[in-house]
């Protein structure tokens, strides 16, 4: 895809003047840097950044069906969801792997909003449809209509509060959102969620405000250390946290069990039967291979697509890599099979013929609440 | 404008000769597209051993950043007889100095002619697209 074909966020114009480095990523053009990657990702876990999420998927799924529709189609229990809270959830095929992974905000007794991949987007909103039969539900694409900002960081509540009114964000728990009035716009989504493993909130508002808000929330932020971050170091932070990347930890040939989501699959009977259940709950019973985190202290870093060697014999192939900031060394995550799983068990990461020593660790490399 | 006494990849290496050996280094816009103007974004830089022969146009070794890693490939055919080992420690030479302390390796080549390279102009022109 060439540039001229990339979809561009509102707030395309503003990164380009602040010195980002704009790349295409999943259909749009993306900034994937403003300054330093590791600079940016310590930003994050030191302070707070500002991430633009305008390419996200938002799909507002309704009707009087629009819940048992949704635990069909979705691996998570959609129907034990409360009113104002977010789960995490997967759309599987039959064959238990996934077109993506969502949130799922339960904004209504029959209303849930559902966040998706900008690369998949498309693809969940026609599955969805094509799989909605007689069920009494709209999905609806609301993409376009709404900006969507996160601030990641500890002092992200510090550097939000200031342009919030009617609301207390100390009273919006993980993974639960209100609303309230942001830069004087009414109404506004604010979930305490993110993808970087910090503290923070994700913000959903009408797309024409993108801007301005923008500009308000890095000059009321200013104080707290609030930057711009950008995918890069996105990628960086979501790996150190653990958390799966579709097109990379998770795709149309890795499944959901062993990428080690069971948080996001339920298999309660009370949930019904859904799309991928059986070959999921026959996975679980016998995996064959495992996500895994591998660190290693050489230069080379890791990246998807790597083989990996345990002696002579090819053992599985590396998803992601960065440098971290956070952990102080080259880190990546890979599949491997259940037998080379356990912590501490040394693998070889092959470049070209060369060698490079990595070590098998748990998922995530860093919690912020296990530190 | 970049360095007239020496030609160029398209793929951002340039070729400089010297004497009788051909001396091989990475563009300033080949070090700028990797490490977007941070030094500390360079990682790595994998250098052949010397002695190696190389093909012109082959690989002869890799430069990797935070975020991506980029072939290195050889100007002119011939025998490696030199490398700047001292980069692979200090990739920071490569920002400050990617025309002359930044050299990477040097080539005993086959054939001394550089004709086939870009010259700096077409380069910049490259570049500009």
């Amino acid at each position: 895809m060439t540039e001229a074909n990339l979809k561009q966020t509102n707030l395309h114009d503003v990164h380009v003047a602040a010195g980002a480095k704009m790349v295409p990523f999943g259909g749009w053009s993306m900034p994937v840097q403003y300054a330093s990657i590791l600079d940016e990702a310590r930003c994050v876990r030191e302070r707070t950044g500002l991430f633009d999420l305008g390419h996200m998927g938002r799909l507002e799924v309704k009707g009087k069906d629009a819940v048992s529709f949704l635990d069909r189609m979705v691996t998570s229990f959609v129907g034990k969801i409360p009113q104002s809270a977010i789960r995490y959830g997967l759309v599987c095929r039959e064959d238990g792997n996934p077109l993506d992974d969502l949130l799922l905000y339960k904004t209504g007794p029959e209303d849930v909003f559902v966040v998706a991949n900008a690369s998949n987007k498309d693809n969940v909103l026609a599955w969805l449809r094509q799989h909605a039969g007689d069920a009494e539900v709209t999905i609806e694409d609301v993409s376009d209509e709404l900006a969507m900002l996160a601030l990641q960081g500890p002092k992200s509540q510090a550097a939000l509060q200031p342009l919030v009114k009617d609301l207390d964000l100390s009273e919006v728990g993980y993974y639960k959102f209100a609303f309230g009035t942001v830069a004087g716009i009414d109404n506004v989504r604010i979930s305490r969620t993110g993808y970087t493993g910090e503290d923070g909130f994700e913000i959903y508002f009408p797309d024409e405000h993108a801007v301005r808000v923008w500009n308000e929330l890095l000059e009321a932020g200013k104080d707290q250390g609030l930057a711009p971050i950008g995918l890069g170091a996105r990628d960086t932070l979501r790996l150190e946290a653990g958390m799966p990347l579709y097109g990379h930890e998770i795709d149309l040939d890795h499944n959901p069990i062993e990428a080690g989501l069971h948080f996001g699959i339920s298999f309660k009977e009370e949930k019904g039967d859904w799309m991928g259940r059986d070959a999921l709950a026959r996975v679980k019973e016998s995996p064959t291979r495992q996500l895994v985190g591998i660190k290693t202290d050489g230069k080379r870093v890791p990246r998807q697509g790597y083989k990996l060697f345990h002696g002579d014999e090819e053992v599985g192939e590396v998803c992601s890599g960065a440098v971290s900031p956070t952990v102080g060394m080259n880190i990546g995550s890979a599949y491997v099979p259940v037998a080379l799983a356990q912590p501490g068990q040394t693998i070889d990461m092959d470049l070209r013929g060369k060698r490079q020593e990595c070590t098998v660790c748990e998922l995530p490399f860093y919690s912020r609440t296990r530190k | 404008m970049r360095p007239d006494d020496r030609k160029y990849l398209d793929s951002h290496e340039w070729a400089k000769l010297e004497g009788d050996l051909i001396v091989v280094g990475i563009t300033d816009f080949a070090v700028e597209e990797l490490s977007n103007g941070n030094e500390g974004d360079l990682v790595y830089c994998d250098l052949p051993d010397i002695g190696r022969m190389v093909e012109q146009g082959e690989t002869f070794g890799e430069i990797e950043s935070v975020k991506a890693v980029s072939d290195l490939n050889a100007p002119v055919a011939g025998e490696i007889v030199e490398i700047n080992s001292e980069i692979e420690e200090h990739l920071e030479v490569l920002s400050e100095d990617p025309w002359k302390k930044g050299w990477l390796i040097k080539i005993k080549p086959t054939d001394k002619s550089l004709d086939h390279l870009l010259d700096a102009s077409a380069y910049e022109e490259h570049i500009a697209h």
